[in-house]
């Protein structure tokens, strides 16, 4: 396990109380929590070092060019990017499949072709390419979960037989915690000819990632899920993938030479990044990464393999108490039910006691529909969670089940 | 482990009236002559009502729905459906804003006996999150007459 202590201290907010308790932050798979050298280096940035990208002639804006030009560089080694160039910076993961979808989707997808997805896709994942189909004429096939929660390995090679375009699915689903075997499902997808699309909003702040082990084609992230700030994230892919692509959003920065009726496009990455990019987020995001390599990402991922695995131990002996999900190949994230107490309920009752937990349908309503669930609740750890958060989260859940009634086992 | 005793605030949110329309929802189903039909959900929780009223003349003979979700907003709708029958509609938008005072706090609402049951909710205008849960059934109703 990690020294919790000694990391909980480079978070300032999680000092702070909630409802006259200690703040106990299980929410990670929404968003984390930021570290000082994350808030110290946007601060610093804007102190020492603000000023446009990628235009100005002098030194500060030079300065600032390659301070966003660093981050590119950070991100890229961290998930082992192909190429610098093929990292493009987005507000976060939606933006980045959203690009996807809206450039290399609208470009090669025509009438009568199939685009697959999963059923424990985050509707971030979903909702684009249906966006994406319905323009077209094509078909989403969405593939099957097993009852434990994975994909179902032959429901995905009977989408695969009709030849997809495009095959999406999350590396780690941010619903139920499933760790996808994503390098198998890419080389599957080729061997039939589509593009692979992973989410990789819940994978790249809980594991150590390599995109080129993958092997997919697009890699999205989003910076604010791992530790970064909000509206910083990336959409890693094949240079040559994004180079054969048309843009995307039009504007300034993406152009190279702009007539009155055309215009001829920026090199790569930058085709990509049009406007006045959120540089600050860059910044942010590289401190993140710098955050996360200090710690490890291999020691992360066990640390909360380790809490996953206290929790769905300490709240199934709770009777009455449903752990959804697998029970390995499994990321920090606890999906549960507790007899017929709706997890809204709950999460107001462990708001009580200071304990921050999603309660809802996860943004995965086609995946709640297959669980047959209105709805979970959701507990999701990360590095700066503990054994006493478990021992908080089972405590103030048996809490709960006595205002409804049940009687702790 | 924490082993205070519950905090009041969630046991007067969480009192057994509420659980007991919660787990024993009144006036659960649909009519076979409903006048009136309104679907409602709440987007950020999922809570959904299916709401159906049988009005003859402006008067509510009858209300029942089905819903999905929180012990607040079934309980809410429960307690709404048994008030409404043989309400005017004019009462029944009356009732509706008094509810919506109560939940924002309006302690003169909360005494109001004209609420019934639904008095057992006051509880909820503490928890600001969970104000729309009690709501969704008032506002399927207001959508309902309003169409």
């Amino acid at each position: 396990m990690l020294d919790v202590a000694r990391l909980r201290a480079d978070f300032p907010l999680l000092a702070q109380r909630e409802n006259g308790h200690p703040l106990v932050y299980l929410d990670n798979a929404a968003t984390t929590q930021k570290p000082q050298a994350v808030l110290d280096a946007i601060v610093e940035y804007y102190r020492t070092t603000n000023a446009n990208v990628h235009r100005g002639a002098y030194d500060l804006a030079i300065r600032a060019t390659e301070a966003y030009e660093a981050a590119r560089l950070k991100v890229a080694a961290f998930v082992n990017a192909w190429a610098p160039e093929g990292v493009v910076f987005t507000r976060g993961t939606t933006e980045a499949i959203n690009l996807v979808a809206g450039a290399y989707g609208r470009a090669h997808v025509r009438a009568g072709d199939s685009v697959v997805v999963t059923a424990m896709d985050h509707h971030s994942n979903l909702v684009p390419w249906q966006m994406l189909c319905q323009e077209k004429g094509a078909t989403l096939r969405m593939v099957e979960i097993t009852g434990d929660g994975r994909i179902d390995l032959s429901d995905y090679g009977r989408a695969l037989e009709r030849r997809p375009k495009i095959v999406a699915f999350p590396y780690v689903s941010n619903a139920l915690g499933t760790v996808n075997p994503a390098a198998q499902l890419a080389r599957l997808a080729h061997a039939v000819g589509a593009v692979v699309v992973v989410d990789g909003a819940q994978s790249t702040p809980h594991l150590k990632v390599d995109v080129q082990t993958i092997d997919c084609d697009f890699y999205a992230l989003s910076g604010h899920k791992m530790l970064g700030p909000m509206g910083s994230g990336a959409l890693v892919a094949k240079p040559a993938l994004l180079e054969a692509m048309p843009p995307y959003h039009g504007g300034g920065e993406m152009i190279s030479r702009v007539w009155d009726d055309h215009s001829t496009y920026n090199k790569v990455p930058h085709k990509f990044e049009a406007g006045t990019p959120n540089v600050e987020g860059a910044v942010g995001l590289a401190a993140a990464i710098a955050y996360l390599e200090g710690v490890g990402p291999e020691r992360i991922a066990a640390h909360e393999q380790a809490l996953a695995a206290a929790a769905i131990d300490r709240l199934t002996q709770i009777e009455g108490v449903t752990v959804y999900g697998p029970r390995d190949h499994r990321a920090g994230v606890v999906s549960f039910t507790y007899g017929d107490i709706h997890p809204h309920d709950i999460a107001t009752i462990l708001d009580q006691a200071g304990i921050c937990i999603r309660a809802g349908h996860h943004c995965a309503q086609p995946l709640m529909r297959r669980l047959n669930v209105p709805a979970t609740a959701r507990a999701s750890f990360y590095l700066y969670n503990g054994l006493d958060d478990v021992d908080a989260l089972a405590g103030a859940l048996v809490k709960a089940g006595a205002l409804f009634g049940y009687v702790p086992a | 482990m924490d082993t205070s005793p519950p905090d009041p605030q969630l046991s007067a949110l969480y009192q057994e009236l509420i659980l007991d329309h919660y787990r024993r929802p009144r006036n659960q189903g649909t009519l076979d002559h409903a006048t009136h039909s309104v679907s409602l959900n709440n987007p950020l929780c999922g809570d959904e009502i299916d709401l159906q009223l049988r009005v003859d003349g402006d008067v509510i003979k009858e209300a029942r729905f089905i819903g999905r979700g929180c012990s607040i907003s079934q309980a809410a709708a429960s307690m709404m459906t048994q008030l409404l029958k043989d309400r005017s509609i004019p009462q029944a938008l009356a009732l509706a804003d008094r509810m919506s005072a109560m939940m924002h706090g309006d302690e003169a609402a909360a005494r109001d006996k004209a609420l019934g049951e639904l008095r057992a909710l006051a509880g909820v205008s503490k928890f600001p999150v969970r104000v729309k849960c009690a709501l969704l059934p008032w506002n399927a109703l207001t959508d309902a007459v309003k169409a």
